[in-house]
């Protein structure tokens, strides 16, 4: 089966607020394949969180899922209706929070935690089977099976982002999300979080998407980067080119940030804010802050197209005026 | 005047609060003027008189006419609630600011000691202090009886903010510049506490007609001024209840009812006021 | 739960017994005057009849015992062991009775009829609050906020005026007052039961209608904010059945903070309750406070009052031990 187990079109999602409407995610498209990683970069406020919600139907008001696709072997997701998508969330598509600090129940042990997730899409284990299966699963992530019969403010932040890494394999699910899921952990709890994701990735064969804004990581354990910037998908690519030969503007600027061992230059950051989502810039919305901007990037309409292949990127002064 | 009307839009609560206080303003100011507060003592007409042109809201069984005794109590239930919510808060602002500038031993002492006296019920003790003095209490020193268990809660409020606040940069300039400590408690702190202190005010005069009206109702009230509570008592020591007559119990009911509400919603606009939190459930 | 814990709830609630008795003591003796006490008795005494010479009696025990000829702290301590021994003296409006007899005669009922309208009020709030927050619950039922608010800032009692007046007067559906049919001889039958529950409901209804708005509202603003944190949304993203998430995860997390509301205010609802009691002339202490406040009857107004405090106190320090065993945070220390 070739065919990618993701398949993401056009997925907008908007937040109708008293002073306006704010285009949080403003139409990306992208294909997940079978067993491979992609990692999704940008700034805050890029839209990969609202992203992350729209795929698990999590949107709350004022936000909406204004249209597109999101294909998981064919069923979009978007469609389904609550009680339908219950039965997807945690059993075919799993999220691996960004704060594990308070994601578990305070006053459920572990082991009751995880039952549940079994239980709400298999009735069928006996107790005894269910305890078996957690104990496998938190030995999984590198925990010991008296995890189980503690309760979330027991355990260290480390601890807690494993035992959610095991809630989210649980069922074996195809699609795993995993929103910023080191970002609140130190430097060495953070290598082994990834370790262990990457090995359970492998033995499940799942397709993780790693959403956050470390670069290095996304180097590290990703197949395909796409770059994200006010709601939009302006590069996706195999993580070598993005990182040795990265076309757009944005992405150039973003990898020239990435401080190195190698050379020693200026530390430099990215001229200018990030957009207000509310009035964005007309045309292309980097382009205030783009080095290689022209007049005709104000006019310009979002051009998504395959440079190289699976290298798509958007942008007049790389993809020219072709129709 | 037009972004307070504005506010008033968006903060619904409290322009209806402030809206039904001037209500009761008004008819504060204009009822003397209509209705002959003489006609509230007792034996100014006809006993148990039901509702007419005459007595719009009748007679009680000691003869007195109840519209004029309807505006007297409000007036007294309203000067007991104001007098002793007054009072508390005033104290709870000085023990609370203080305490919580101060620190230290006061702030031990003054803690403790309002933590301890909280944990008492106030009714009961207010019971013993007013069974005591019952035939010598008039709505003032009512107020002062209740006013001595007003001010716990105001001083923890304020004694928590001020601790919040003390840690202010700002207050930490104005004191490394070499202003005085009650300046700085006078025009960096209180300034910016005013929500909080009127919303302690509201809830301080609240809980003091809710005294007032439960000491009342029991019979431990001003025997001859008649407060809402009281009228409501003797509603109850004269069976008005079986005797149907309900002109005498359903007015203050009503307008206790309508103070507590106006309070309240001032309370809740307050609460909006101080923490803009517009939760809608999604 | 530590041992440390329950030895300082415990001494809490010693502490406020004991500051409540001491202010219930020297309260009297700052009245500017006579004595009240003193000259109550003194007038019942002069109303002459055989209750008099039991009063005269009285009068001079407790002249020799707290009279000004006796140092204050010898006084002071007389009435504590008297309290601690529950003796309260003779209840002077009904003397010969003792006050501990008037006082051990209501409280049953009071008991009776305040466990079951707060147990009640408090689920049945609860849970109105935490649906009202919830938001799959249908609409419609937002519509219940507004009675919710109007009826919890209005004292319980005035409910309970137009509860009888209502149903009782008008309706006749319920009696007007009383505890059980007039001249009924106390028994465990079924029938004298039935009574006591008919007897019962508009006052406990009174209480449990006065008080839902107090548990709803605060119950819905915490359901609201438990609503938004992390773990309800991993609850929602692992596809656990709604009526799970609320239960196990919204609710219980959502109610610790009520249950420590619920001690805070066990004051204000007592308070609440023996009015209720007073109108409906149900035989509790709240009926036996206000004959005892009408009739100047000090000593068992002082009886009942310390009862009262020992009940607010007694059920703040259960609640207090209950609650770490609904909360893990406290009971367990991280390892």
């Amino acid at each position: 089966m070739n065919d990618p187990v993701l398949q993401v079109r056009d997925l907008r999602v908007y937040y109708h607020t008293p002073a306006g409407v704010v285009k949080a995610v403003d139409g990306i498209s992208f294909d997940l394949p079978r067993g491979e990683n992609l990692g999704l970069v940008g700034e805050s406020g890029s839209g990969k969180s609202t992203t992350v919600q729209a795929l698990m139907r999590l949107v709350m008001n004022p936000g909406r899922i204004e249209g597109g696709q999101a294909l998981l072997d064919g069923i979009d997701l978007l469609k389904l209706s609550d009680e339908e998508m219950r039965h997807m969330a945690g059993a075919r598509i799993s999220l691996i929070p960004q704060g594990a600090m308070n994601s578990l129940n305070p006053v459920m042990r572990i082991k009751t935690q995880m039952i549940d997730t079994i239980k709400a899409h298999d009735t069928g284990p006996s107790r005894a089977a269910m305890m078996e299966r957690i104990v496998d699963l938190l030995q999984l992530v590198g925990l010991s099976p008296d995890v189980a019969n503690m309760y979330p403010h027991q355990l260290s932040g480390g601890m807690k982002q494993r035992v959610c890494i095991a809630m989210a394999i649980t069922l074996q699910p195809q699609v795993i999300i995993a929103d910023e899921p080191t970002s609140a952990l130190d430097v060495v709890v953070q290598k082994q979080v990834m370790e262990t994701l990457g090995q359970i990735q492998e033995s499940i064969n799942a397709s993780v998407i790693l959403v956050g804004h470390d670069m290095g990581l996304m180097a590290q354990f990703v197949d395909r980067v796409g770059i994200m910037y006010a709601g939009r998908l302006v590069e996706l690519g195999p993580v070598e080119d993005i990182f040795e030969k990265p076309q757009h503007p944005y992405t150039r600027l973003l990898i020239g940030t990435l401080p190195s061992l190698e050379t020693k230059g200026v530390f430099k950051g990215i001229p200018g804010m990030t957009p207000s989502l509310l009035a964005p810039p007309p045309g292309c919305t980097f382009h205030p802050r783009c080095p290689h901007a022209t007049p005709a990037c104000t006019r310009w309409d979002y051009d998504y197209r395959e440079v190289r292949p699976g290298h798509w990127v958007a942008c007049l002064a790389v993809n020219g005026d072709r129709p | 005047m037009r972004t307070f009307l504005s506010y008033c839009r968006r903060n619904p609560q409290l322009a209806v609060g402030l809206i039904m206080f001037l209500a009761l303003l008004l008819f504060w100011l204009i009822g003397p003027l209509v209705i002959d507060t003489d006609d509230a003592r007792p034996m100014s007409a006809l006993p148990d008189l039901s509702p007419s042109t005459e007595y719009p809201l009748g007679t009680d069984s000691t003869g007195r006419q109840l519209l004029p005794v309807l505006l007297q109590g409000t007036l007294y239930t309203l000067q007991i609630g104001l007098i002793a919510g007054s009072v508390g808060l005033l104290v709870g602002i000085i023990l609370g600011f203080s305490a919580g500038y101060f620190g230290g031993i006061l702030d031990t002492i003054v803690r403790t000691g309002a933590d301890v006296i909280l944990t008492i019920p106030t009714l009961a003790v207010l019971v013993v202090i007013a069974s005591l003095i019952k035939d010598r209490l008039d709505p003032q020193n009512m107020a002062a009886v209740i006013a001595l268990l007003a001010w716990m809660w105001p001083t923890r409020t304020i004694r928590a903010q001020v601790l919040t606040l003390r840690e202010r940069p700002y207050v930490e300039i104005a004191r490394l510049s070499g202003m005085g400590d009650v300046k700085i408690i006078l025009k960096e702190l209180l300034p910016n506490l005013l929500p909080y202190l009127a919303a302690s005010f509201v809830g301080a005069v609240s809980a003091a007609i809710l005294a007032a009206i439960g000491l009342e109702a029991l019979g431990l009230g001003p025997q001859t001024d008649p407060t809402l509570g009281m009228t409501i008592f003797w509603s109850i020591y004269y069976g008005a209840i079986l005797r149907g007559m309900w002109w005498w119990w359903a007015p203050p009911m009503a307008a206790i009812s309508y103070v507590f509400i106006g309070l309240f919603m001032i309370s809740w606009g307050l609460d909006e006021l101080a923490n803009p939190r517009l939760r809608r459930a999604a | 739960m530590s041992l440390g814990y329950v030895i300082q709830r415990l001494l809490i609630f010693l502490l406020v017994i004991w500051v409540a008795m001491t202010l219930i003591f020297f309260l009297p003796k700052l009245v500017p005057g006579r004595d009240p006490v003193m000259e109550r008795m003194t007038m019942l005494m002069a109303s002459g009849g055989i209750q008099a010479e039991g009063i005269t009696r009285m009068v001079e025990a407790y002249r020799s015992e707290f009279g000004l000829d006796q140092p204050l702290f010898v006084q002071y301590l007389r009435y504590l062991s008297n309290m601690i021994r529950f003796d309260f003296n003779y209840s002077l409006a009904q003397y010969p009775t003792k006050v501990l007899d008037l006082i051990a005669l209501a409280l049953p009922w009071t008991i009776g009829l305040l466990s079951v309208s707060v147990i009640l009020a408090f689920i049945l709030g609860s849970l109105a609050g935490g649906l009202l927050g919830w938001p799959k619950t249908p609409r419609v039922y937002g519509y219940l906020l507004g009675p919710f608010l109007l009826m919890s800032s209005v004292p319980f009692f005035l409910i309970g005026l137009l509860l009888i007046y209502v149903f009782a007067f008008k309706l006749k559906i319920f009696p007007i007052g009383g505890g059980s049919q007039f001249g009924q001889l106390p028994s465990l039958s079924p029938s004298y039961i039935l009574d006591i529950v008919y007897h019962s409901i508009l006052p406990a209804s009174a209480i449990v209608i006065a008080s839902l708005g107090g548990w709803a509202l605060p119950m819905r603003g915490m359901m609201i904010t438990t609503l938004g944190e992390d773990y309800v949304i991993l609850a929602q993203a692992r596809g656990l059945p709604p009526r799970r998430i609320f239960f196990q995860y919204a609710m219980r997390n959502a109610l610790l903070p009520q249950i420590t509301s619920l001690a805070l205010s066990m004051g204000t609802i007592v308070s609440g309750s023996l009015l209720v009691e007073a109108i409906f002339r149900y035989p509790g202490i709240g009926s036996l406070l206000f004959t005892a406040i009408s009739a100047f009857d000090y000593f068992t107004i002082y009886g009942v009052v310390f009862f009262i405090i020992l009940a607010i106190a007694l059920a703040t320090l259960i609640i207090d031990l209950i609650y770490p065993l609904l909360d893990p945070r406290i009971r367990y220390q991280k390892q």
